[in-house]
């Protein structure tokens, strides 16, 4: 159960004078239950990967496997991918269009081909999910805070029940509550749901405390892919990309130099607190 | 009243919800009673959540809006008389939070163009404006470009020239970094520092990113359209509880701090960046 | 697809047609329009063409940009084509296939109407291209000036025009991002009867719209913030003025057209 890319190459424009590699040779397996958190600066084929794992975008090269069948064989059926597959885009507050929010949640279920009874119960459910009220029902998807149109939004794409839920920078524009809100709610989903969550994230400080596994993503090439803590030793390499591990490894980092024997891999605050406590601690004891 | 840049009295902006028939169904106030001052030259950061009030005031110092009670005099003008409105704009420049929608221009000269061209500047000197305002901004090698084609940071930063271009004593960005990635935001500010401290422009920056704020002369935090606190930027973060009662983030050093605080660490009140936070922690031993 | 429109997509490069007044270049597409259906026979053809061609070179713009804008008219070109070269009587009938009819007089009508629009298109192509949207309503502001004293609003129109042709491409791009959100919902904007289709574009005409009057909405306010209070007292980073190369472009204008008229009578 995993959906498996098999050295996928994605060219823009091909044949024309603006050709750009976007994705190279990208060989990647998203397992079932896993958060991944995907990071990259703009521009560095993100976006366009995760694109092609709902099958939006064609790659110009290579295969992908969702449940060990070739998305692209003769036959298959994109649509039903699609429901699997759930992408939630930058800014997808920008999509809503129906009178009021049930409906436009009821959108993705009744594309899927249920009936208007079943498509609500699975809207009313995915609206609970990202803890969006009864009162909320009958409101104009236009009258909300930004926070919950794009909690709205996001629910439009779980009232399709997906197996896999990828996020492109949930949480751009919002104020550090909206942030963490939604934030929370998808982790919560994760662990009750048992949904796979690819995250797309630029905040480190986020993706490290959230994701159980980081892909970085420079150029069309995956640089890295491991648990945040191997991932941010590598912090210089990070920074030569243009990206930053957490300010807490850097903090560690700084203080081992110091000559404080502390975890240079703690990547959370509870963590660093934990180290930095223990190598006080042990200095007393000196 | 002659340092002073922006001043506010008991501001109140109030605006009206109208149901289907359009009657008056409710009345908000998204701004409530705030008194503020900002001295020419200083850089001050308003800070707090979304709707609590910090755009509608900033939209305050550009005379975009104009206070249904109180007073806001921008540099010892009330905003409310007809008479100083193109002064007062002119003045006190503003740049908004998505760069695509406020770049009129379709090449990059001629939008920064666009503010002098407005103001009737004489062509000659245009052209001056334009050049050195893309250079403080670090963006003259793109002034041929398409602003399509420029990264978000960049953009903002073509934004900011824009108002640069007019000549103001006051610049107000109303959350210019919220759409951008970390290295347009870090782009955007650096720009911004520079003219504060180099061409001496007063600045009003209006963000929730708290490493955004950590330079300002004064923080200002906004909740419920009130003014709830105002200090020195170490002032404000040595009160991690109440930023966090008001859902506001902290710089990831101060927040560790905190909490090695919490545990009994001895560490001293307010830091700020992590290189204080490593200093201090060796001071210990 | 929708990308595919070259109109009002501006080329930078180094070329004298780049540097030419707008004005003039206005003037010379609205005369090689008005030359193209002058134009008679093999001869006034071939003189558009060699104009034309000679133009494209001038512009350093590359040859593939001027074609594609003639995607987005293939169905009026097929349709004008097919009219013209079902429906024209003649004296020779070429080919006859059950009740229709090609008739010489048809084939060289239908030959003769695809090239003037294919040539007006790319005629126009290599003004826009080669024209910054600014220049263009200035040079557009600046000819209908007269028009100001009867009470036309030119400079707003300018203005609208300038403004409308800044935000084509973001529009064209979100119109690309909300359709690929809603496909990832599972709507589908490809199959179905026209009512159908016409019922499955709510998705994303709701959105777009609610979009451009945000931004239409974040522009004035922008506008206004930056002193911006209509065409009274606007001075011009760019005011237009006439060089020597203007005159020489409407001299070689006139000439064109001057050769043009003179085919057209001699044959």
């Amino acid at each position: 159960m995993s959906i498996k890319l098999d050295h996928v190459n994605y060219v823009y424009g091909q044949g024309t004078a603006y050709e750009i590699h976007a994705l190279k040779d990208i060989c990647l397996e998203l397992r079932k239950g896993e958060f991944v958190g995907l990071i990259g600066h703009t521009g560095s084929g993100k976006s366009t990967l995760v694109q092609h794992l709902n099958g939006l975008v064609k790659a110009t090269e290579g295969h992908i496997y969702f449940h060990g069948e070739d998305i692209y064989g003769a036959g298959y059926d994109m649509r039903r991918l699609r429901s699997k597959v759930g992408l939630v885009f930058q800014y997808p507050e920008h999509q809503l269009f129906e009178v009021d929010v049930l409906s436009d949640v009821c959108f993705g279920p009744k594309n899927q081909g249920l009936s208007r009874e079943e498509a609500e119960k699975k809207a009313k459910e995915a609206l609970t999910m990202v803890g969006l009220g009864e009162e909320f029902y009958y409101q104009s998807p236009f009258e909300l805070s930004g926070g919950q149109k794009r909690r709205a939004a996001i629910a439009g794409v779980l009232a399709m029940e997906p197996e896999i839920l990828v996020l492109d920078e949930p949480t751009a524009g919002l104020d550090p509550k909206g942030r963490d809100e939604i934030l929370d709610q998808i982790s919560l989903l994760h662990q009750e749901k048992k949904i796979t969550i690819v995250l797309v994230s630029h905040s480190m400080e986020d993706v490290a405390k959230y994701a159980e596994r980081i892909v970085v993503m420079n150029q069309g090439e995956v640089l890295f892919d491991d648990t945040p803590r191997e991932v941010f030793c590598h912090y210089k390499e990070l920074e030569q990309v243009g990206l930053a591990a957490p300010q807490v490894t850097y903090i560690m980092h700084a203080l081992r130099e110091r000559g404080f024997s502390v975890d240079e891999d703690a990547t959370t605050i509870e963590e660093a607190r934990d180290t930095i406590l223990d190598a006080l601690r042990s200095k007393e004891h000196n | 009243m002659k340092n002073e840049m922006v001043q506010a009295h008991g501001l109140v902006y109030e605006y009206k919800k109208y149901d289907e028939e359009g009657r008056e169904a409710d009345v908000t106030r998204a701004v409530d009673q705030v008194t503020l001052q900002v001295q020419k030259g200083d850089f001050v950061a308003i800070l707090g959540h979304n709707g609590s009030g910090k755009s509608t005031l900033a939209k305050h110092m550009n005379a975009i809006l104009t206070p249904t009670g109180g007073t806001m005099w921008v540099d010892g003008k009330d905003t409310r008389e007809e008479a100083h409105l193109w002064e007062i704009r002119q003045s006190a420049g503003m740049v908004f939070q998505n760069p695509d929608n406020q770049i009129i221009g379709t090449i990059v000269e001629e939008d920064v163009g666009f503010g002098p061209e407005n103001m009737g500047v004489p062509t000659k000197e245009i052209w001056e404006r334009v050049e050195e305002s893309l250079k403080a901004v670090n963006m003259l090698k793109y002034r041929h470009h398409s602003p399509n084609k420029l990264s978000g940071g960049q953009k903002q930063r073509v934004a900011i020239a824009g108002v640069v271009a007019m000549h103001p004593k006051c610049i107000v960005l109303d959350e210019p970094t919220a759409m951008l990635d970390p290295n347009g935001r870090k782009e955007v500010i650096r720009a911004v520092r520079a003219l504060n401290q180099v061409e001496e422009i007063t600045v009003i920056l209006i963000t929730h990113y708290m490493e955004e704020v950590i330079y300002a002369d004064k923080v200002v935090v906004m909740d419920r359209g009130k003014v709830v606190m105002e200090g020195t930027p170490r002032e404000i973060f040595s009160r991690v509880d109440k930023l966090k009662a008001y859902r506001l983030d902290v710089p990831q050093a101060t927040l560790l701090a905190y909490e090695l605080k919490k545990a009994g660490v001895d560490l001293p009140d307010g830091i700020l960046t992590r290189e204080e936070l490593v200093e201090a922690l060796c001071q210990l031993n | 697809m929708i990308r595919d429109i070259t109109l009002g997509q501006y080329y930078p490069a180094d070329s004298i047609l780049h540097k030419l007044d707008p004005r003039v270049k206005l003037s010379a597409t609205l005369a090689f329009i008005a030359a193209l259906f002058v134009a008679k026979g093999w001869p006034g053809y071939l003189a558009a063409t060699v104009f034309l061609a000679m133009v494209i070179k001038l512009s350093k713009v590359p040859f593939s940009f001027m074609v594609r804008g003639l995607k987005a008219i293939v169905m009026i070109l097929m349709i004008t084509v097919v009219f013209n070269l079902f429906l024209t009587p003649g004296d020779r009938i070429l080919v006859q296939i059950w009740k229709l009819r090609i008739t010489d007089v048809g084939l060289r009508t239908a030959v003769f109407m695809a090239i003037r629009l294919i040539y007006l298109i790319v005629g126009s192509s290599v003004m826009t291209l080669t024209t910054t949207p600014n220049d263009l309503t200035d040079g557009l502001e600046r000819l209908m000036g007269p028009l100001k004293k009867m009470r036309v609003p030119v400079h707003e129109v300018a203005m609208m025009m300038s403004i409308a042709l800044r935000f084509i491409p973001i529009l064209l791009e979100e119109t690309d991002k909300i359709m690929k959100a809603q496909i990832a919902r599972g709507a589908d904007f490809e199959n179905g009867n026209l009512m159908q289709k016409a019922k499955n574009l709510v998705p994303l005409l709701v959105p777009l719209f609610i979009s451009a009057f945000r931004r239409a909405n974040d522009l004035a306010m922008a506008m206004e913030a930056r002193c911006y209070h209509g065409g009274e007292g606007r001075t011009k980073m760019k005011p237009l003025m006439y060089v020597k190369r203007d005159y020489a472009a409407y001299g070689a204008v006139v000439l064109f057209l001057a050769v043009m008229i003179t085919l057209r009578i001699v044959l």
